[in-house]
């Protein structure tokens, strides 16, 4: 065939293969990936969102950092025994403030993206310093260290205004008031009229039931708050979607 | 395959052209199996892009003809999962509670569902065998000791509510005063009470320092647990009296919650749990050997 007699010139010319090779990954990119950007059903905007609080967040950091995503999924995905074991399925606007997002690829322990309010603060706490006394079958290591780590939120607002240059909306006042809202949220005593006005719903209390702010308060802050955003008896998904 | 082509002789297949010291590059035809596959799969590919969601457009993607949605597709399977056991579920919800166990068919429907539910929801804590967690405030279901009251309606109440979440208005709500730490009580106080609480539990005790307890007992710990710590279900307050521990029944951990007291929290299920499912796993509780 002729047409693959010309093609023989692009396949004897390194670097004309190379910039058309370029040329059509470039094309089927674009095709593939701009329309996510613009198109509605991709972005739907789901009531309830928020962004999370200081604390929220800086429990987040330690999920990542102790790389709980590596066994720990928070995907629900759109299938009958996954909705009736864990939930309402994920909906992409629940992961609209997560950077980068934590639907992990793997489940050796369960889906967490629905997990709070699922479990009581004093159950996260024994299980995370010790898995296997409330679920003996668990092979989830042991954390307790992070009990004894206590953390006074000075990097917050660093961490704060990095995710607002990806696209989260922390308003000025929630990055003024960083550090405050970050030491408030697990103080019983502490005035939380200005870090409720700032971000609505939030869990208020000592997640860990110790003096300070530990990691573990952190940690299940972020974890008491997964998957409760989105009040689901009043959401009706679209099937477009 | 390769072998095939070295037996022939050159001229008969046709080279690239190339040739390196005097090897040359052999220009064989893609097997035709293999060339019709891959036409069929580029085939493929553009009838698929016509039957489900594909090309994106200006105002959305096309829908592809055979209208498929993965939203649409999750909830057709929970509806057909649902009317097929809607004349059970129906039948479970709308049963009198304490009725359910007299009906075989229904029980036997409601103990395995609710045995279901209970694996998935209620085992973390309360263990896969539903012994709880020993003395770690994480309650045994097996036993006949119950704070909150083990009739089906006690338990329906309980699961649907839970227990002192901030989640649920009509949660269970309890709270004894942390006796040590709020200042109620002075150190030689609570060991005192300790020892009569030790002293009603049948267990070893200093029966001087007991009866000293006693009295302390009856000023700050009868109006809940009854003057002779029996307890009150009413109130959420444990009997004291049965040797049986959410926390622990001994010295220092009758004084650890005597200083700082307990606070176990249940989370409601009514928003997680249908009522069938709510009135099964209650089922399986009560049926576990200490139902009322």
């Amino acid at each position: 065939m002729a047409i693959l007699e010309k093609h023989k010139a692009i396949e004897t010319h390194a670097t004309l293969l190379l910039v058309l090779s370029f040329l059509v990954v470039t094309i089927g990119g674009l095709v593939q990936i701009v329309p996510l950007f613009y198109l509605e059903n991709t972005i739907e905007n789901v009531e309830g969102m928020r962004p999370y609080t200081p604390l929220e967040l800086a429990g987040r950091d330690i999920y990542l950092r102790e790389g709980c995503y590596v066994c720990h999924s928070q995907m629900i995905r759109p299938m009958r025994d996954e909705v009736e074991r864990y939930g309402h399925y994920s909906l992409a606007a629940e992961s609209q403030y997560d950077h980068p997002f934590q639907w992990g690829s793997k489940r050796t322990g369960p889906d967490l993206a629905r997990v709070g309010n699922r479990y009581s603060d004093d159950w996260h706490v024994d299980h995370l310093t010790d898995p296997q006394s409330v679920v003996p079958e668990s092979v989830m290591p042991k954390y307790g260290y992070m009990a004894d780590t206590l953390i006074d939120g000075r990097y917050i607002q660093d961490i704060m205004k990095t995710h607002r240059m990806v696209g989260v909306p922390y308003s000025d006042a929630m990055i003024e008031n960083a550090v405050a809202d970050f030491k408030a949220q697990s103080d019983p005593n502490a005035d939380t009229a200005g870090l409720e006005e700032r971000y609505g719903k939030v869990n208020l209390r000592n997640f860990d039931a110790a003096p300070g702010i530990s990691e573990m308060d952190a940690l299940i802050a972020y974890l008491q708050v997964l998957g409760t955003m989105v009040d689901f008896s009043t959401y009706t998904p679209v099937a477009s979607r | 395959m390769s072998e095939r082509n070295l037996t022939r002789k050159p001229g008969e297949v046709e080279t690239t052209g190339h040739e390196w010291d005097g090897i040359e590059e052999l220009n064989n035809p893609l097997p035709r199996w293999w060339l019709w596959t891959f036409y069929a799969t580029i085939f493929w590919g553009l009838i698929y892009t016509i039957l489900f969601p594909a090309w994106p457009l200006i105002s959305g993607a096309t829908p592809g003809l055979l209208g498929f949605s993965t939203r649409a597709r999750v909830a057709t399977e929970i509806a057909r999962v649902e009317t097929a056991n809607a004349p059970m579920r129906d039948r479970l919800v709308a049963a009198d509670l304490g009725a359910i166990k007299d009906d075989p068919e229904l029980l036997q429907f409601a103990t395995s569902a609710g045995a279901a539910v209970f694996r998935t929801n209620c085992s973390q804590c309360h263990g896969s065998g539903a012994a709880g967690v020993q003395a770690s405030g994480y309650p045994n279901l097996l036993d006949d000791d119950w704070i909150w009251g083990g009739t089906m309606e006690d338990i329906h109440t309980t699961i649907a509510h839970g227990i002192r979440n901030t989640t649920d208005d009509q949660a269970r709500y309890s709270q004894m005063p942390a006796f040590g730490v709020d200042g109620l009580l002075e150190e030689p106080q609570i060991d005192a009470v300790v020892q009569h609480v030790l002293a009603i539990s049948g267990q070893e005790h200093d029966a001087a320092l007991a009866a000293e307890g006693a009295t302390v007992f009856a000023e700050n710990c009868a109006a809940c647990h009854t003057e002779a710590g029996t307890g009150d279900r009413a109130l959420g307050a444990p009997n004291l009296t049965d040797a049986i521990w959410l926390y622990g029944g001994t010295a220092a951990d009758l004084t650890y919650t005597v200083t700082n007291s307990r606070f176990g929290v249940m989370p409601n299920w009514n928003t997680r749990l249908s009522e069938a499912d709510i009135r099964a796993v209650a089922l399986y509780v009560h049926g576990l050997g200490g139902g009322e």
